[in-house]
């Protein structure tokens, strides 16, 4: 057991390193608070597509793509390296993980090469930004349930409907797209996938206020939008196929979940005192650290586990399936001890102290639980894909789509 | 990037399981619990046999000189089984004290005895019902003398041989005592896990010989510690995968209003939660490993870390494998209850869960260690 790259990883490193530190800033404490929160905002879009461009042009985009669509072919575990020193620089994020994390990769299996060719190289230099339009008022956690219609007329389908929590909606070019094309075949069967042109007549795009104040998700709506059947990626009643594709990607994109852990609860406990005692002198505040730690410590070490097994070239096991649901769940713990440990005025917010990132944290948390998989339904997949537990009776197995219950 | 066991650790512990299934472990372990025996000499002998006992004592100790790697996938394959052994004892305690901290004449006298058995060893800690600490130990030593009575020590009527942590003058220092000289008396006390021995031990000026630097007992004690939460780790994981697994398969088969009771979603939600326990210790179980076999500095953070999360894990696994099982979880006939005895021994056995959690916030304070 040791914890060093090999020689390769290590050359590897340098190099990704080398060239960080010659275009951007490593981050200090200062810039590492709670910031942008709001992808929304103007400037952030230029900061990181400036940034997308700048790694582009030296290869370091994509760089696990082929050669031809702007990439390096980098083996999974450089992806990973390339990510952690990435991750340690003062860079702009929030605007291209979604479209490069779950639309390149469809893209990349069902497009033509023609589509490749036209598509994958804007979209990895941060020309173009995509977007996933998959989750519907009535189809969350149960997103094959989606209701959004499409009418195949000659070369072309007709989109009617509504889509939700699509993040960066607003400033999309092109998003992936799950409709039903047949409500009468049953729920799984009957949906088609396509990639759809977000500046098409009949697009429209209203932004959800989210319980933080800020902006990230959207509304779509869909009336009567025009997309041409070259669009189609896979067979017409394949939808849900090509969408399990992209979920599993989301899981991988969505992951840790960023912002305060164990370590500044531990600083705040050492900083914080109450008539002359410190709060890390407290035995309850002592063990809920403790336990955060060790959360925090095992996520860490599952990561390096799943990195081992990709270092020697094996296939990882199932353990990153907790990732998210121990880390949303561990910040939100630790926002609600940071805003306790003041008191009275843990309430009050002040977007000049860095106390702040405990209460971002608290309401960030209430989301992360819900993004990419709520906490039950992630649930449902370790103990059906990892412990292999039969699934849930359904009440809607075997009917046609439009026959399902819905309760309204 | 190589946060895993080799090939070569990977086949021994393969190898293990083997053997383990092939005694058959497990109801070896039933068989114990029904007598009024606290270990079974044959697998011992076997055990023994096999070599398990000298894994890490060196070559020239007549050992396989092998690291604690070795032992770590040994130790998991015992806790899965339950293996009714004083293989912990003797091995993760006893041998690892005079490993790190025998003279070598105290090495060659007794390591190779460790080897083939001759020796089995012990550790004797608790005294009454508080955590020890370095003020409140008052068995004594003196002038090559031991006084005071011991209690909770673990397979101490089969081991031949115990190390002592004794007050000594002002400081605490940690000696070897032959159980079977004179003044030494052995009294089996009962205990939660009737497949384990734990008794009390009083010395009435026994012989004993100090092991180590005088003035560093406690240090040295902390330290032997850190190695057995490391190991006891590698046990509770074994044990914890083998709740999980017991109730996974049970989950499967038994039928309740006309499906498996695994098809509930409250069932896969208590069974994602074993999974997600199970996985976070087994992940700090390896980091322990690396620390122990490295002898790192972070040693002490990575210890109280496996430990932390390994009891919790086979706690909550062991706990809701009964409750997985409904009624028949409870009975003596099904093997739940073996399990949940074993977890809550190993969760006490180094000191409470509370206490492993304030070394663990300890180390950090001292080490000033980030993630």
């Amino acid at each position: 057991m040791d914890f060093n790259d090999t020689p390769q990883e290590a050359e590897f490193r340098a190099k990704c390193r080398a060239w960080l530190e010659a275009n951007a800033e490593l981050k200090t404490k200062k810039t590492n608070s709670a910031k942008n929160m709001n992808i929304g905002n103007k400037s952030l879009l230029e900061a990181a597509a400036e940034w997308q461009k700048k790694k582009y042009d030296a290869g370091w985009a994509m760089i696990h793509w082929p050669k031809e669509f702007g990439g390096i072919g980098a083996t999974p575990i450089e992806r990973i390296i390339w990510a952690q020193e990435e991750s340690k620089f003062n860079v702009p994020k929030g605007v291209y993980e979604i479209g490069l994390g779950m639309a390149g990769p469809v893209m990349m299996e069902y497009a033509t090469d023609e589509q490749k060719e036209r598509y994958l190289p804007p979209m990895a230099e941060g020309k173009e930004i995509w977007c996933q339009l998959f989750s519907e008022p009535s189809a969350g956690s149960d997103v094959a349930g989606l209701r959004s219609k499409a009418v195949q007329d000659g070369e072309n389908w007709i989109v009617n409907g509504q889509k939700v929590w699509t993040s960066g909606a607003h400033f999309s070019d092109f998003g992936i797209l799950v409709v039903r094309h047949d409500p009468s075949l049953e729920k799984h069967k009957g949906l088609t996938f396509f990639f759809v042109d977000m500046k098409s007549p009949g697009i429209e795009v209203k932004p959800i206020k989210q319980l933080t104040g800020g902006s990230s998700f959207n509304e779509v709506y869909f009336n009567d939008v025009v997309i041409p059947d070259s669009q189609r990626l896979g067979e017409i009643g394949d939808g849900w196929k090509v969408a399990i594709t992209t979920l599993m990607n989301e899981r991988l994109a969505v992951g840790d979940a960023d912002g305060v852990d164990a370590n500044e609860a531990f600083e705040l406990a050492k900083k914080h005192d109450k008539d002359g005692e410190q709060l890390i002198d407290n035995n309850a505040v002592r063990e809920s650290i403790a336990d955060w730690y060790c959360e925090a410590s095992g996520l860490k070490n599952t990561k390096l586990r799943t990195m081992s097994a990709l270092s020697r070239g094996d296939t990882p096991g199932p353990e990153a399936s907790i990732t998210k649901i121990v880390s949303a769940n561990k910040l939100q713990a630790i926002g609600n001890f940071g805003m306790d440990s003041s008191d009275m005025s843990g309430m009050l917010m002040n977007e000049e102290s860095d106390f702040i990132k405990f209460q971002m944290a608290w309401m960030g948390a209430a989301g992360l639980r819900i993004a990419g998989g709520t906490d039950e339904i992630l649930k449902n997949i370790i103990a059906e894909r990892v412990l292999g537990l039969p699934q849930e009776a359904r009440a809607d197995k075997g009917l046609a789509f439009k026959d399902i219950p819905s309760g309204s | 990037m190589n946060l895993d066991f080799s090939d070569d650790q990977k086949l021994l512990q393969e190898e293990a399981k083997k053997f383990l299934t092939k005694e058959d472990a497990l109801k070896i372990n039933r068989a114990v619990m029904d007598s009024d025996k606290t270990y079974d000499q044959d697998l011992w002998n076997k055990i023994v046999e096999l070599g398990w006992t000298g894994i890490r004592i060196p070559e020239e100790y007549q050992g396989l000189g092998l690291s604690h790697l070795e032992l770590c996938v040994i130790a998991e394959e015992l806790g899965r089984q339950l293996a009714p052994v004083p293989f912990s004892s003797s091995v993760y305690l006893f041998t690892e004290a005079l490993i790190e901290f025998g003279s070598e004449e105290q090495k060659q006298s007794i390591l190779p005895k460790l080897v083939t058995g001759d020796v089995i060893g012990t550790l004797a800690i608790a005294e009454t019902n508080s955590a020890p600490t370095i003020n409140n130990i008052s068995v004594e030593l003196k002038d090559g003398k031991l006084s005071g009575t011991k209690i909770a020590v673990p397979d101490a009527e089969v081991a031949t041989h115990a190390v002592v942590v004794a007050k000594n003058g002002d400081s605490v220092s940690l000696c070897v005592a032959d159980l079977n000289s004179d003044g030494v008396d052995i009294t089996v006390q009962r205990n939660i896990d009737e497949s384990r021995g734990y008794y009390s031990v009083s010395f009435n000026d026994a012989n004993a010989e100090m092991i180590g630097d005088e003035e560093s007992g406690w240090s040295n004690l902390e330290k032997i510690m850190d190695h057995a939460a490391v190991l006891f780790s590698f046990e509770q994981i074994g044990g914890a995968q083998a709740s999980l697994d017991m109730a996974n398969t049970y989950a499967k088969e038994r039928y309740a209003f006309g499906r498996p009771i695994g098809s509930f979603q409250s069932m896969k939600h208590k069974l994602a939660d074993m999974y997600v326990a199970l996985t976070l210790a087994k992940s700090n179980s390896f980091y322990g490993a690396w620390a122990l076999s490295s002898d790192a500095a972070e040693l002490p953070t990575a210890a109280a870390t496996a430990r932390v999360s390994a009891t919790k894990a086979f706690q909550l696994c062991s706990q809701e494998n009964i409750q997985t099982h409904g009624g028949n979880g409870f009975t003596w006939e099904y093997d739940c209850h073996m399990f949940y005895k074993r977890s809550k021994v190993l969760s006490l056995n180094l000191g409470s869960l509370p206490s492993w959690r304030e070394k663990l916030i300890k180390s950090l304070e001292q080490a000033n260690i980030k993630l």
